[in-house]
């Protein structure tokens, strides 16, 4: 059994909320310069590389390159053999998003009832997700999603019987209905399989992935590979006023579901895909 | 695609600019979004004077992050226009001539641009550090209480957008996506 102070996760939690609102992985920064080249629009290419500059600035000042520093949502693996002292995980996970906020100067986002929509001030609470792993170790993952691509997010209960076909045409329904509002180019994750819940987070948890990694499935890169080439055809293009380059990246989990059923869930993001991880 | 730099308040009219075209804004601008909106509408129902003459004016929706001490003002992207559609066209009315956002406007937008020979720019969405550093000056001239909300007057010097509906209703997230577009089903 290995010790953990509640104290340390709340550090990592702050610190890394704090680089990854200020620092958009190079991951993301190279695909845009790919897409710069394959973008034939002239108000497009002109986007992507403002994208590219607002990218370099938030960098270099140390200041948020989107003024939706989003929800904070975190990934915690927790191996069984840990035991977490000195404090409520929880408390400290939002401790650590508390203060990364407010010292960031990062705009606070959070209401407290969704239905009367009085701000918390501090963004909390967080959106926590956690997973019993082997091992002794805590790996935290932090990311504050925005929510113009949130909101043009979609889950369908499909039939089994819609197939693949099915699928694609759902994802495609997607990108176009959200057209200009997820500001795109977008990356998506695409959650297929489980039950209704499981799959909306397979489909956040796809939005992890790097940018340069494939599924590890053949089949399912293959459709990975199909549905951005369908997507980019669609015409939507940057900041939707038309162009070539409407999506950057197509990420797929999936799992096992029932015999009666074909679950797949779509989560938009914008190219200010911002996570970054630590394990203690 | 033509560049052109106005300078606001305007004093042109925009016949010759068209959707595609690149503008840069200079000058002054205020930035209002939802809550700004709402209230302006309510005070225009009500018959009652607006904290700003809007005549020939440019409005920015945005909401900024929060400025550090040593900052003008902090990120502040375009958010989504369309919320704001229902207020737009009494403003419009009003003499306020150029809107800065991302995203769609209502048929009733549209039509209210061309009657009042307006312009609809684009910003980019997610450049919120890039347009941050084109605001020289940043004043808060109207309900405070709204934080990032609130209405700031600010001078800008070179904003980068594209025209996305120009003074003839025409309509660069229509005709652009029709041109690029490749996949029917």
């Amino acid at each position: 059994m290995r010790e953990i102070n509640a104290g340390v996760i709340q550090d990592n939690v702050q610190k890394l909320f704090a680089s990854t609102c200020c620092d958009l992985g190079c991951d993301v920064e190279n695909s845009i310069k790919k897409a710069l080249d394959a973008e034939k629009a002239s108000s497009g290419k002109k986007i992507l590389q403002q994208l590219l500059e607002n990218i370099n600035i938030a960098r270099e000042d140390n200041i948020p390159l989107c003024q939706d520093t989003g929800m904070a949502v975190v990934f915690l693996e927790i191996g069984q053999d840990v035991h977490i002292t000195g404090g409520y995980l929880y408390e400290a996970v939002n401790q650590g998003v508390r203060l990364a906020y407010k010292n960031g100067c990062f705009r606070k986002s959070v209401v407290k009832s969704p239905i009367f929509r009085e701000n918390t001030l501090d963004n909390t609470p967080a959106i926590i997700h956690t997973d019993i792993i082997p091992g002794d170790k805590i790996k935290i993952i932090a990311m504050p999603k925005g929510f113009g691509s949130e909101n043009m997010s979609a889950v369908k209960m499909l039939k089994p019987s819609d197939g693949v076909e099915g699928i694609k045409s759902f994802v495609l329904d997607t990108v176009i209905k959200a057209g200009a509002n997820p500001c795109p180019p977008v990356i998506l994750g695409i959650g297929i399989g489980g039950t209704l819940e499981m799959c909306t987070l397979l489909s956040k948890k796809a939005l992890l992935r790097d940018m340069s990694q494939k599924s590890s499935d053949k089949y399912i890169a293959s459709l990975e590979d199909e549905l951005l080439d369908d997507i980019n055809k669609t015409g939507i293009g940057p900041q939707g006023l038309g162009g070539k380059v409407t999506c950057l990246k197509v990420n797929i989990l999936t799992y096992p579901t029932h015999i009666a059923g074909l679950p797949v869930s779509v989560n938009m993001q914008c190219h200010a895909s911002r996570h970054r991880e630590i394990t203690i | 695609m033509a560049k052109f730099i106005l300078e606001s308040p305007f004093t042109q009219d925009f016949s010759k600019i068209h959707i595609g075209d690149t503008v840069y804004i200079s000058g002054y601008i205020y930035t209002s979004r939802d809550a700004a909106h709402k209230r302006l509408y309510e005070l225009i129902l009500n018959g009652k004077p607006l904290p700003v003459d809007f005549k020939n004016q440019c409005i920015y929706y945005t909401g900024p992050c929060p400025k550090k001490p040593e900052s003008i003002i902090g990120p502040c992207g375009p958010t989504t226009s369309g919320r704001m559609d229902k207020y737009t066209p009494s403003l419009l009315d009003l003499g306020l001539k150029v809107m800065i956002g991302k995203g769609y406007r209502s048929d009733d937008v549209i039509k209210s641009i061309i009657k009042n020979k307006c312009l609809y720019l684009s910003a980019t969405g997610g450049a919120g550090a890039l347009i941050s550093k084109c605001v020289k000056k940043a004043d808060v001239i109207a309900f405070p209480e709204l934080g990032a909300e609130a209405i700031y007057r600010l001078y800008v010097e070179r904003f980068p957008t594209v025209v996305s509906i120009d003074s003839y209703g025409k309509n660069l997230y229509v005709e652009g996506v029709k041109k690029y577009r490749e996949l029917y089903y």
